[in-house]
């Protein structure tokens, strides 16, 4: 996936703009932070778990060496095998190679943020490989050649017009606008395609050490015939997914989908452990995990460890005001939203990535609703403070902050320029209270009039003894 | 190569070096140990009310329930479930707990014991584990029951005895480990209500990829 993370200002200005993007939008905001709320309504021990998740993940970070080798000798045992990638293109090299190795035509695929990470289906293709997207979401934005906009809810910035659009051009069926006939097309095609894949490449939400298990958590159970029917599985993760035990696994699923979709238990929650047995009908003959690092080793002891906690659940980015405005696209890369805008720049650089820490009010609702804790304001304020320090802010917010810094370090001047400002804003907007046009600010008055200062300023209220 | 690096990366982020065999068992014990983490109230209930909270999460789920007092009315209900939705097939696990039993109230429908393949319309299997805290069955790959037979047909039939339900996730890590030891299944399910997907425009649709319709034959034994 190109990268235009860079042009984040540009692309919001865009969507804001996109009434389809707009409406459909509509649609994530009255769904997911709803439910979220109700189900977290039913559990009354969910604050105390999202302690104990918090805790438990500092604890797996803090031996994550440990952790990481014990789970890779756990799948030797069970007959697996686990391939370390340092990098993305490491990651897409093994893949490919074991495809080749089992001379693999096409290659089903469930829903991974990982394999969009390391952009493995452009890869594949380009060497000889089909990959075939089989979660609902993804075969609608495989079919339109897009990307997905968020990472538990890919196309969420369609509108069923738009896929009913795709399926009759791809299809060569007649049209239809009922979400049910068209989940039922796409379920016909793609039986098939399950059937006669040579490889099934799914993610993982978690990677149990005690068991030498994977575990993949799906609504449609096409994560599942994905890794059934192929001869070879091939599990794509990363190194922050490792967790002790099934006690420590059930831990976070407990958290995971009332976090992501409001639901009690995700359908289907499977468990993968080595290849097919001695007597077994089916079930995969290969077995590979192939752990993806992509920077995250380096994030550990850093001020950025807490993010090595995130378990995907995207309840950050269904809350955000930021995200539910722009859509996930304009943050120009695979994460968007609150958590994106922390990993973003640690994964394709701070020079290119800065614009979405800086997408942010610091309104906290993100770390409020997030199930292990991750203090993403702080941590999109270390990303600033980062960049301000690379000298990689735009000069004029550089300028604004020295400017700001001067009066701020003299008070007696910085009192009588924000009592004079007081004045100067209250005789603007007279009786009205409002400025509808104001010089610097046009970025803010042209949308919407400035409220003016309501009364004196906070030290004159002070020494007044308004207290 | 890569692994050596990706572990020197997180051992200089911990400021550590490799840790000593006494560090590794020290930090590995916790895998020994098993421990229980918090476990909701609503999961620790008498048995009886178990059973009563794991049917309104599966009915919530979506799943349709039918009750039998015992494992030799399986065929019958079978039988008249598949003969309402007239079907001819099923396609079963072949468990020593449903092949003991008489199959001749399937009259013309046949039973067949096999993997799935795409287009069988109903599949029967046992299941493990009954979960009252979701209302999710657990079950697991062996030679008798093709893991197929949970995802490929349209309709999964599964019986659950009224003694197997739990009320944790817990209790049932706990079972599985008594009777499979240290090694686990290939594949452990964890099944709550039938495939669905809301993936166009957040509208919930019931069978996507997998069962559109999960009956559990609740055994009340």
């Amino acid at each position: 996936m190109q990268i235009k993370s860079p042009d984040f200002k540009k692309n919001a200005r865009i969507a804001l703009q996109d009434v389809g993007l707009q409406k459909a939008l509509g649609n994530l905001k009255a769904g997911f932070p709803v439910k979220r709320s109700i189900a977290v309504d039913r559990m009354p021990e969910f604050e105390d778990l999202r302690d104990e998740a918090r805790d438990l993940k500092n604890h797996i970070l803090g031996n994550l060496d440990i952790y990481l080798e014990q789970f890779e000798s756990k799948v030797i045992e069970n007959g697996g095998h686990v391939h370390w990638c340092r990098t993305a293109e490491d990651a897409q090299k093994k893949i490919l190679e074991i495809c080749q190795e089992v001379d693999a035509k096409t290659v089903t695929k469930g829903k991974s943020m990982v394999s969009e990470e390391i952009n493995l289906n452009e890869y594949l293709e380009a060497n000889g490989v089909q990959p075939i997207e089989t979660d609902l979401g993804e075969y609608i934005l495989q079919l339109r050649e897009d990307h997905p906009s968020h990472i538990i809810a890919p196309a969420i910035h369609l509108n069923l017009e738009d896929v009913s659009e795709a399926f009759h051009k791809h299809h060569k069926r007649p049209k239809s606008d009922d979400p049910a006939v068209l989940m039922q097309e796409a379920r016909e095609m793609l039986r098939k395609k399950f059937v006669a894949a040579d490889v099934g490449i799914t993610g993982a939400n978690f990677c149990v050490a005690e068991t030498g298990s994977t575990i993949i958590v799906t609504n449609e159970g096409n994560g599942d015939l994905t890794q059934t029917l192929p001869k070879t599985h091939i599990v794509v993760t990363s190194i922050e997914k490792v967790v002790p035990t099934l006690e420590d696994m059930t831990l976070f699923l407990r958290l995971l989908a009332r976090s992501a979709t409001g639901q009690e238990f995700t359908v289907y929650n499977t468990l993968s452990t080595g290849p097919r047995r001695e007597g077994d009908q089916d079930g995969p003959e290969n077995f590979h995990v192939v752990l993806v690092d992509n920077g995250r080793s380096e994030m550990v002891g850093t001020e950025f460890q807490d993010m090595l906690r995130c378990i995907r659940c995207s309840a950050c980015m269904n809350h955000c005001p930021v995200y539910g405005s722009v859509g996930g696209h304009a943050y120009g890369w695979v994460y968007p939203g609150p958590m994106g805008s922390v990993l973003t720049p640690q994964m394709i650089g701070i020079e290119k990535g800065g614009n979405l820490p800086n997408a942010s009010t610091f309104c906290g609702k993100c770390e409020s609703v997030c199930p292990v804790r991750i203090p993403l304001p702080k941590l999109m304020r270390h990303w600033r403070e980062n960049e301000f320090e690379k000298h990689l802010t735009p000069s004029a917010a550089r300028y604004g902050l020295a400017g700001w810094a001067f009066f701020a370090k003299r008070p007696t001047m910085y009192r009588m320029l924000s009592k004079t400002s007081n004045w100067f804003l209250r005789t603007m907007a007279g009786k009205k209270g409002k400025i509808s046009k104001l010089p610097l600010a046009g970025g803010w008055t042209d949308f919407r009039d400035m409220p003016a200062p309501s009364g004196k300023t906070f030290m004159q209220q002070w020494k007044e003894g308004q207290r | 190569m890569s692994k050596a690096e990706i572990l020197g990366n997180i051992r200089r982020g911990l400021g550590r070096s490799e840790p000593t065999d006494g560090e590794r068992q020290r930090v590995l014990s916790r895998l020994q140990a098993k421990a229980d983490n918090l476990i909701p109230k609503r999961a620790q209930l008498p048995h009886a009310e178990q059973v009563e909270l794991f049917k309104s999460m599966a009915l919530e789920a979506a799943a349709e329930i039918i009750e039998l007092d015992q494992i030799e009315q399986v065929p019958a209900a079978c039988a008249r479930w598949l003969t309402e939705n007239q079907l001819n097939e099923l396609v079963s696990a072949s468990d020593e707990a449903l092949n003991q039993l008489d199959w001749s109230p399937l009259g013309e429908i046949q039973r067949v014991q096999r993997v799935a393949q795409a287009g069988d319309m109903a599949s029967l299997t046992t299941s493990f584990a009954g979960i009252a805290e979701t209302g999710t069955l657990m079950l697991h790959s062996r030679s008798e029951s093709p893991t197929t037979l949970n995802f490929l047909p349209d309709i999964h039939m599964v019986v659950l005895q009224r003694s197997t339900i739990v009320g944790p996730y817990e209790d049932a890590w706990k079972k599985l480990r008594a009777v499979h030891g240290e090694k686990m299944p290939r594949t452990v399910n964890m099944i709550t209500g039938p495939s669905r997907s809301a993936d166009i425009e957040q509208r919930l649709q019931m069978g996507a990829h997998g069962p559109r319709t999960l009956v559990i034959l609740l055994i009340n034994d």
